[in-house]
């Protein structure tokens, strides 16, 4: 981990331990240098500069190290190493992968053991893509791995001076080998650092036009997010923002995943180890894992690594990017992010903001959701990271400072609702709190990639369920039967927008995944219903005989069904018919 | 070991002691009274000028001329085989007569985390013989699921039964409890004791007792105590452990005291901002080990405050464990036993445990049938009270009618019935089955024809 120029190193003593921030004293350092604290050399990173005060985050635990031991400073900033290796690996917060630690120091995480990021003996196959006598510079490509069944390309640091290439060359390498040499003498390998919390540059930040494709009704349906844009989603415990992250994390059409468990539970990390591997990607067929990177710092594992995880991850995300792919980051949750921020303001003394949380904390996260977007690449490509930061808000309250933060900045909110999950309706994503500010700039796509239709459609639905949100409060004082009949009507083509088409079970093999044409199908069906309905409500057949045809009954079996579409021409037929029989005997 | 007489300031829990050597962060303390009494703390904070220790126990007694010996190591447990039916303190002490613990192993009681990459995925199905457990909330192995209840309900009992009845259908191995009680009255510590000596569990169980009159400082370490022991008898010895952790909330409440003693900045209702990374590191100590044999299965019961699941205490448990059970106050006064609510509570690793080659096919969707029938019928107990049962639709009364008896059969039983889990389902599809067949829209149509009542006995197309 390093990157910057090399500063003098200095070495310092400890004063004051007191948890995951200790003192040093005697020593020059810089903002954000990474330090090795005590004997046992821990790794931390200096976050204030008081006085003759060092301060230091050390990101494991602190037990037993005393005042008077030495401090080492390394003059680097804390940095991701990024090349061939990264897809398929699980790292925690500091990027040290986790099966290397087991190897290292058992199936417990001890403490004073690093691990770089990449593997440095493992050989990769290099293709140039350049050859001598061509002009690079910062961001070029210069060649190709095949690192899973995704092509790893390899490029010139990003902050790199334009130069020639005198030398490249082509067959088996570690990261470290040389791979490209410059008329100036430069040598490039195939490794790059960068330091986490810098974002990566870019030509250009686009506005995004193209919706990330996740195959979750609601939200592709509904309150869609674009491929480089940002979404939250806050929900109190249990009300479904890890399913939702991770169903993003499996079926959304992104070419890059990146999966950051920021404070959650072991259990959830080990559940997409043992799982992703199983799961084919839907468009390329290869097992998912191929395409993801999982970064887990769990919440039991220590705080100031937890606050470095998402920085971690994104700087791997951007990397991805800067290739020319379309990269979605999960981070879940964005509030243990936040805490940590907390838990380690407050051991500094700095004056706390509200509910305690540093007064930084808007501006933190801010800076975090900035680096999603869809861009111009240094090599003039399109790449994009989206990002869906989950937010667990106490007690489920949204008035409190991390959801607030979150909904300036992001354009996407799906609110999580525990009513709904109570009564087991997944996802637990409220229709009438939640949206998208992305639908005028979507509209076009869904205009040509679905149909001229779809937008109308999309209308439709919303107007129904926001007109049932009303009626239901009469329902409430009256009981339904007192409802005019065509509200009454109203009330049973909600419910069937509801239950077959909001509704979506993540654990049925089919319908955990709804393309663009299937939704589309089956919101047509739910239309034609309704217009049926009311055609025939206006010809005089009371609500009870519309309620009672049968045709609808077998709608909500769709979902579970892969060709579906014999079942619900099936469907659409015998509504036709039913309705015209009723039509005619009214 | 040097013994320093240089306390300078003693506040609530905390000792401040000038002029020491270097001293290492989390250090276990002594302190020694006049009459030769030995108290132990924690280091909290060191420097080079001032070192701040917790006392696990009460400050009655301590004063400047105490003396205080730092121990060079963080607090360690000795741990072994003979600890299987031996009654310990709050702090780790023997007050059943007996001998010591000869010690195996002494561990760390802080416990380091697991490796997410050496976990295994929990996926053995629990049958408790509880149907709103095993039918909706299902258990499995390796899991933490706590009990979240308030002050007068029948909690004990519950767990009681769970700690009874808890089987692995076809399981092998060996089972052990560990058994802590935090802050709880002698009256409810000795109801558990007498279950255990009853039901002969005693003999593979080790009982930690902080009793509401022990020390509240005591119960910091409590629970770190029992789930070093549960590591070392699931990992080392590979026993299957089930932990049983009683009452976080009294937990908490000494977090809390701490937290005041040392001036921090209070978060949600006074509790340290670091509630949630604390509770973790002791929640999260559940779980399986690839290629070890045992597992430790946690059952943390708390009291919610006012009944408030809100409250930061049920909140960031929540937000931790693997779901929860939630016992109701109202279905405790209708007289149902168990009176837990199957709406707000939850198993999330649930859909691991079930299914073919756990349970059933039909578990998942007739547990989803349930529940969605279950909440729309109390929905319509809300507008029933207002607009009288006469105003509902047809659809409506059978599903208000489904509530009650999905109350009064599913959920109500007996305190040592145990139900096999064909048994549970067999009842969920009875009870579904008073509902047209055409409402059941979260179960495929194959699955109703194999389960369904009307159905199921129907003679076969050949
Ligand atoms: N789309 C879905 N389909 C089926 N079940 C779901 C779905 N979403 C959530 N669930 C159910 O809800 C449970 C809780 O969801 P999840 O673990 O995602 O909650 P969470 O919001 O992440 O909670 P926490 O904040 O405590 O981590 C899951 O275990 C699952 O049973
Ligand atoms: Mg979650």
């Amino acid at each position: 981990m390093e990157v910057k120029d090399k500063k003098s190193k200095e070495s310092g003593i400890l004063k004051r331990i007191a948890g995951p921030v200790v003192t040093a004293v005697n020593l020059d350092a810089h903002m954000y240098d990474v330090v090795k604290v005590g004997k046992e050399e821990l790794m931390g990173e200096v976050i204030k500069i008081s006085g003759e005060d060092i301060i230091i985050q050390v990101y494991e635990d602190t037990s037993g190290i005393r005042p008077g031991e030495p401090v080492i400073n390394t003059g680097l900033s804390l940095a991701a190493e990024l090349g061939p290796g990264l897809l398929t690996s699980i790292y925690d917060g500091i990027q040290r992968p986790l099966s290397v630690l087991v190897d290292k120091m058992g199936d417990f995480i001890q403490r004073g053991v690093s691990a770089p990021g990449l593997s440095h003996e493992k050989k990769w196959t290099f293709k140039p893509t350049v050859k001598a006598g061509d002009k690079v510079e910062g961001g070029t490509i210069i060649g190709e791995v095949q690192e899973t069944n995704i092509v790893h390309r390899i490029m010139v640091p990003p902050t790199a001076k334009p130069g020639v290439v005198k030398t490249i060359k082509s067959g088996d390498f570690t990261v470290d080998e040389t791979v490209c040499i410059l008329d100036d003498g430069r040598e490039f390998p195939m490794i790059q650092r960068w330091p986490v919390r810098v974002p990566r540059p870019v030509k250009e930040k686009k506005n995004p036009t193209i919706p990330l494709i996740t195959g979750q009704r609601i939200l592709d349906g509904l309150f869609p997010i674009a491929k480089g844009g940002t979404a939250a989603i806050p929900g109190p415990f249990g009300s479904g923002k890890t399913v939702t992250q991770q169903q993003l994390a499996k079926w959304s059409d992104a070419e890059i995943v990146v999966y950051i468990g920021c404070g959650e539970r072991g259990n959830e990390m080990t559940e997409v180890l043992t799982e992703f591997p199983h799961l084919e990607d839907p468009k390329s067929g290869k097992p998912l894992m191929e395409r993801t990177v999982l970064i887990a710092n769990t919440s039991n594992m220590p705080v100031a690594a937890r606050e470095a995880s998402v920085y971690t991850g994104i700087t791997i995300a951007e990397y991805f990017r800067d290739m020319g792919y379309d990269v979605s980051l999960m981070a879940d949750s964005t509030s243990r992010w936040a805490e940590a921020m907390r838990e380690i303001s407050s051991r500094l003394e700095e004056m706390p903001g509200e509910e305690g949380y540093p007064a930084y904390l808007a501006a933190r996260l801010s800076e975090f959701y900035e680096r999603a977007g869809l861009v111009k690449t240094l090599n003039d490509r399109s790449g994009s990271v989206s990002v869906i930061g989950a937010v667990s808000p106490p007690g489920g309250d949204f008035s409190e400072p991390v959801t607030q933060g979150t909904l300036r900045i992001v354009k996407v909110f799906w609110a999580l609702d525990a009513k709904l999950s109570q009564r087991r309706h997944f996802p637990a994503i409220n229709w009438l709190n939640s949206y998208s500010l992305y639908l005028d700039s979507l509209h076009d796509w869904y205009d040509k990639e679905v149909s001229p239709e779809w937008n109308k459609i999309r209308s439709w639905a919303m107007e129904v369920l926001q007109k049932e949100a009303e009626l239901q409060e009469i329902v409430q004082l009256v009981g339904s039967d007192a409802l005019p009949e065509a509200e009454q009507v109203t009330i049973e083509v909600a419910r069937m927008i509801r239950e077959i088409f909001l509704q979506q079970n993540a654990y049925d093999a089919v319908d955990t995944f709804c393309d663009m044409k299937k939704q589309y199908d089956m919101m047509k069906t739910i239309r034609l219903y309704s217009d049926l309905a009311y055609a025939a409500q206006a010809a005089g057949v009371s609500p009870g005989q519309i309620n009672a045809t049968k045709s609808k009954n077998d709608l909500p079996q769709i979902k579970f069904i892969k060709d579906y579409k014999p079942a619900l021409q099936k469907i659409e037929k015998e509504m036709d018919a039913e309705f015209t029989q009723l039509r005619s005997a009214a | 070991m040097k013994e320093y007489r240089t306390i300078n300031k003693i506040a609530g829990p905390l000792l401040f002691v000038e002029k020491t050597e270097p001293i290492g962060y989390g250090e276990l303390v002594n302190i020694v009274l006049y009459d030769g009494t030995i108290k132990r703390g924690q280091v909290l904070d060191t420097s080079d000028t001032l070192v701040v220790v917790q006392v696990f126990e009460t400050t009655a007694g301590i004063g400047k001329d105490s003396g205080v010996r730092f121990t060079g190591e963080t607090i360690k447990m000795p741990v072994g085989r003979d600890m299987l039916g031996r009654i310990l303190s709050g702090g780790g002490k023997p007050i059943d007569g007996g001998p010591e613990i000869v010690p195996e192993k002494r561990l760390d009681i802080t416990g380091a985390a697991i490796n997410p990459w050496a976990r295994a995925s929990p996926n053995e199905f629990i049958q408790t013989g509880i149907s709103t457990i095993d039918g909706t909330n299902t258990l499995v192995r390796g899991q933490k699921l706590p009990i979240f209840s308030a002050a007068g309900l029948p909690h004990n009992t519950i767990a009681l039964q769970i700690a009874r009845q808890a089987k692995v259908l076809g399981g092998k191995g060996e089972f052990a409890v560990v058994f802590a009680a935090m802050g709880i009255t002698k009256e409810e510590a000795n109801y558990f004791m007498q279950d255990f000596e009853r039901t002969g569990a005693l003999e593979r169980a080790v009982v930690f007792l902080n009793l509401a009159d022990d020390p509240a400082v005591e119960r910091i370490i409590t629970p770190r105590l029992a789930l070093t022991t549960a590591e070392y008898l699931a990992f080392d010895v590979g026993m299957h452990v089930l932990v049983i952790l009683t009452d976080m909330t009294n937990y908490c409440e000494a977090l809390r005291q701490i937290g005041a003693a040392r001036e921090e900045v209070p978060g949600r209702r006074g509790y340290p901002g670091y509630m949630y990374t604390d509770l973790a590191g002791i929640y999260e100590r559940a779980g399986i080990v690839k290629g070890k044999k045992g597992s430790i299965t946690q059952f943390p019961i708390l009291t919610m405050p006012g009944d408030d699941i809100t409250h930061p205490i049920p909140d960031l448990t929540g937000y931790i464990t693997e779901g929860q059970i939630v016992v109701s106050r109202e279905l405790h006064r209708k007289g149902i036993y168990p009176p837990i609510n199957v709406l707000p509570s939850l198993s999330r690793l649930m859909n691991l445990g079930i299914g073919a080659k756990h349970t059933r096919e039909d578990h998942k969707k007739v547990s989803d049938q349930l529940y969605a029938a279950y909440a729309e019928g109390n929905d319509l107990r809300g507008l029933v009270a207002i607009v009288g049962k006469d105003a509902l639709s047809e659809r409506d009364r059978m599903f208000l009618e489904f509530a009650d008896l999905f109350e009064n059969r599913f959920v109500r039983q007996g305190l040592d019935e145990d139900r096999t889990i064909q048994g549970t389902l067999d009842l969920g599809w009875e009870l579904l089955s008073t509902l047209p067949v055409e409402q059941l829209v979260r179960i495929d149509r194959d699955l109703i024809n194999k389960y369904h009542p009307k159905f199921r006995n129907a003679p076969k197309a050949t």
